[in-house]
């Protein structure tokens, strides 16, 4: 048997905001590997950098240094223009927060991206099908026309899946996604996060719900900008220094 | 992203925000109406004169009655008088006709109609064939009704009209100021040229004019006085030569010289340009409130999208983290300008082209619509557009994706 190929590789990423004495280390070292159909949780207390990874994870901010290989391709030293083309071809996010455009249908929603797929021939048609298809994944076949405005927290946050999804990517990145809802809605979110991953989706999630994290593969614990410890299916790694943190598949 | 996809997004941004997309465009709107409107006036403006220059007639010396620059006592004295024309007629080379003018403004009456200060024009013989004026019904006067001061009257139209109104004037009997005169003849309709509105006078034989309108002691001793002499040259000779000749004559008949002269000699050539430099500085002046305000709107649009781009700064932020490079949301902010002013264009020549038709229709203004301005007021509002627009469109385009999801 093959091992599962990586699809995330961060070597000693840091990120460091702001210059001089009001400069603010984000994240001081991070080293981690994540193989192809993993669903990762990401648990630390709140200012310990776990958004700050997200976003580097996910092409939207670089790190100030350290490497970033995506499916093994190196995006450390891309400029905007290439992090976005990696954004919307490997890369879904979904936030907190949503961040649906507003007065826009789902549907429009959901082939955002599409449109900023370079591609020959792209075909609309197509795209606006496969849109369909994934809204009725996420349980919205009947609401494709619905607002923002028209549509409760959960829905709100299918849409956002089913947008992330659109693109085929090669990793899923969630901060937080249950965050804004109640926990019933929250369920529904990871009902449909965990169908995802039982059919081959790579996940990588931040929580601050010790069950939540529970019912993935791993969860990694920053502390600080640190990796604290990484729970393997309840087997618990501790971390002793970063020299360690750098030889271990995280 | 295709232009087309640019396009869909930057029109449904416009249609979400009508009233806001309206009063951004309301500058270029009123931008490109003024261009239009200002073009179609002046060029108007430039029909009428170039109209009213060709009816002048051709191949024409104005020499005219002015004060002399003498001392007080010697005011009296200045002008042209009736035999300078025969002067020129004799001791100039090239001169194939002289006319006279002379005027007066009188009451005139007939059965119960009666106007006052009526202009009364003493003339000559040659007087319709320099003008550029025809005889309607009847007869133009003599040189024999000249000599024998003969009273009799032709009319200009309208106020043949005004006089007689059905009736034909033919053979009736006017009274001007205390004289009668017998209707000879009406003239065609003729127009104004400059100030003059031909169809408005009546034109009687000059020497009438002097024996009963303006008779003066000075008269008698000087000769009768008089306003114009046209002279009419002959188009081979040399127009310079033919002025200083006529210059030199009148500064030794009236005993001046051409710093005190009593008199002023012009060329047809002389009034077409000082008219054509009088509209060159109107349509200049146009050009430029119309081109002010186009930079107004323009400057409208600046504005509005730059606080567009604030309040879309999420949504810049949502496009950006789905794959939106920096140049498509520099394209698609830009397109929304373009579009913009697009729109504001095409209602600003509506409102243009309307406007003109309506402002010829309503003032004694004429306006012609041409399409060149039409153009140039469309193509500088879309180059406004685009100018102004990519400054707002190059600020969206530098957001950075975090801050931008994360603005509230
Ligand atoms: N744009 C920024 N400028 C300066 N400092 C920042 C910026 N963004 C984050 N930080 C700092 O970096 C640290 C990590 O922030 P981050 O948002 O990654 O934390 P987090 O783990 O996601 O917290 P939470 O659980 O509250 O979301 C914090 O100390 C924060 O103040
Ligand atoms: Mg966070």
């Amino acid at each position: 048997m093959t091992e599962p190929h990586k699809i995330i590789e961060t070597i000693d990423i840091t990120k460091v905001y702001g210059m001089g004495d009001i400069s603010v280390a984000a994240l001081k070292g991070i080293n981690m590997q994540i193989k192809a159909g993993e669903f990762v949780a990401i648990m630390g207390p709140s200012g310990s950098g776990k958004s700050t990874l997200m976003h580097i994870l996910g092409c939207l901010s670089r790190p100030t240094t350290g490497r970033y290989i995506i499916d093994g391709e190196d995006v450390s030293n891309l400029d905007k223009a290439q992090l976005a083309h990696v954004r919307n071809k490997k890369l879904g996010f979904i936030f907190q927060a949503y961040n649906l455009l507003a007065r826009t249908s789902a549907l429009r929603n959901v082939t955002l991206p599409l449109l900023y797929t370079h591609e020959e021939n792209k075909n609309i048609e197509a795209g606006d099908e496969k849109a369909r298809a994934m809204l009725e994944v996420v349980g919205l076949g009947d609401r494709i026309h619905h607002q923002p405005h028209e549509l409760s927290g959960g829905q709100q946050q299918r849409v956002a899946i089913a947008r992330a999804l659109i693109n085929d990517p090669v990793l899923v990145i969630a901060d937080e996604p249950t965050g804004n809802l109640d926990s019933h809605s929250g369920e529904e979110i990871m009902n449909i996060l965990h169908k995802l991953h039982a059919q081959g989706t790579t996940i990588v999630m931040v929580t601050h719900d010790p069950k939540i994290a529970a019912h993935t593969q791993r969860t990694v614990h920053l502390i600080d900008g640190l990796v604290d410890n990484i729970v393997h299916n309840g087997r618990t790694t501790l971390m002793s220094s970063h020299e360690e943190a750098r030889h271990e598949t995280v | 992203m295709k232009p087309s996809e640019a396009m869909r997004i930057a029109w449904e941004a416009i249609l979400k925000n009508k009233i806001r997309s309206f009063l951004t465009m309301l500058g270029i709107i009123i931008g490109v109406a003024a261009v239009i409107i200002m073009v179609a006036i002046s060029a108007g403006t430039e029909a009428t004169i170039s109209e009213q220059i060709t009816s002048l007639g051709s191949n024409l010396v104005f020499v005219q009655s002015s004060f002399s620059r003498g001392g007080p006592g010697q005011m009296a004295s200045g002008g042209l008088v009736y035999d300078d024309a025969a002067a020129i007629q004799d001791g100039v080379n090239g001169v194939v006709s002289v006319v006279v003018e002379q005027n007066s403004s009188e009451t005139v009456k007939f059965s119960d109609v009666s106007l006052d200060e009526v202009e009364i024009l003493g003339t000559t013989t040659g007087f319709p064939s320099v003008r550029d004026v025809e005889i309607a019904t009847g007869r133009y006067f003599t040189d024999t009704d000249i000599d024998r001061k003969k009273k009799v009257a032709v009319l200009g139209s309208s106020m043949a009209e005004e006089l007689f109104g059905t009736t034909d004037p033919i053979g009736q009997y006017i009274t001007v100021g205390t004289t009668k005169l017998a209707v000879i003849g009406v003239f065609a309709e003729k127009g104004s040229v400059g100030n003059t509105d031909y169809d408005a006078r009546i034109y009687i034989p000059i020497s009438v004019v002097f024996q009963k309108f303006t008779p003066s002691m000075f008269a008698r001793i000087m000769g009768d006085s008089i306003r114009m002499i046209y002279v009419e040259v002959d188009p081979d000779e040399n127009l310079d030569n033919i002025i200083t000749q006529i210059e030199l004559l009148l500064v030794k008949r009236h005993d001046v010289t051409l710093d005190t002269a009593d008199f002023s000699v012009t060329t047809q050539q002389d009034i077409i340009s000082t008219q054509e430099s009088t509209t060159a500085a109107f349509r200049s002046l146009l050009a430029w409130v119309a081109g002010v305000s186009l930079i107004v709107g323009g400057i409208g649009i600046m504005n509005i999208m730059l606080v567009s781009v604030t309040e879309r700064t999420r949504e810049i932020g949502i496009r950006q983290s789905v794959g939106a490079t920096p140049d498509d949301i520099r394209m698609q902010f830009l397109t929304e300008a373009l579009l913009l002013s697009i729109v504001g264009g095409l209602i600003g020549i509506v409102v243009g082209v309307g406007g003109s038709y309506i402002f010829g229709a309503l003032s004694d203004m004429r306006t012609v619509v041409s399409l060149s301005s039409i153009l140039l007021a469309f193509g500088s509002a879309a180059i406004v557009g685009a100018f102004f627009g990519y400054y707002p469109a190059n600020q969206a385009a530098q957001l950075d994706p975090i801050e931008a999801l994360r603005y509230e």
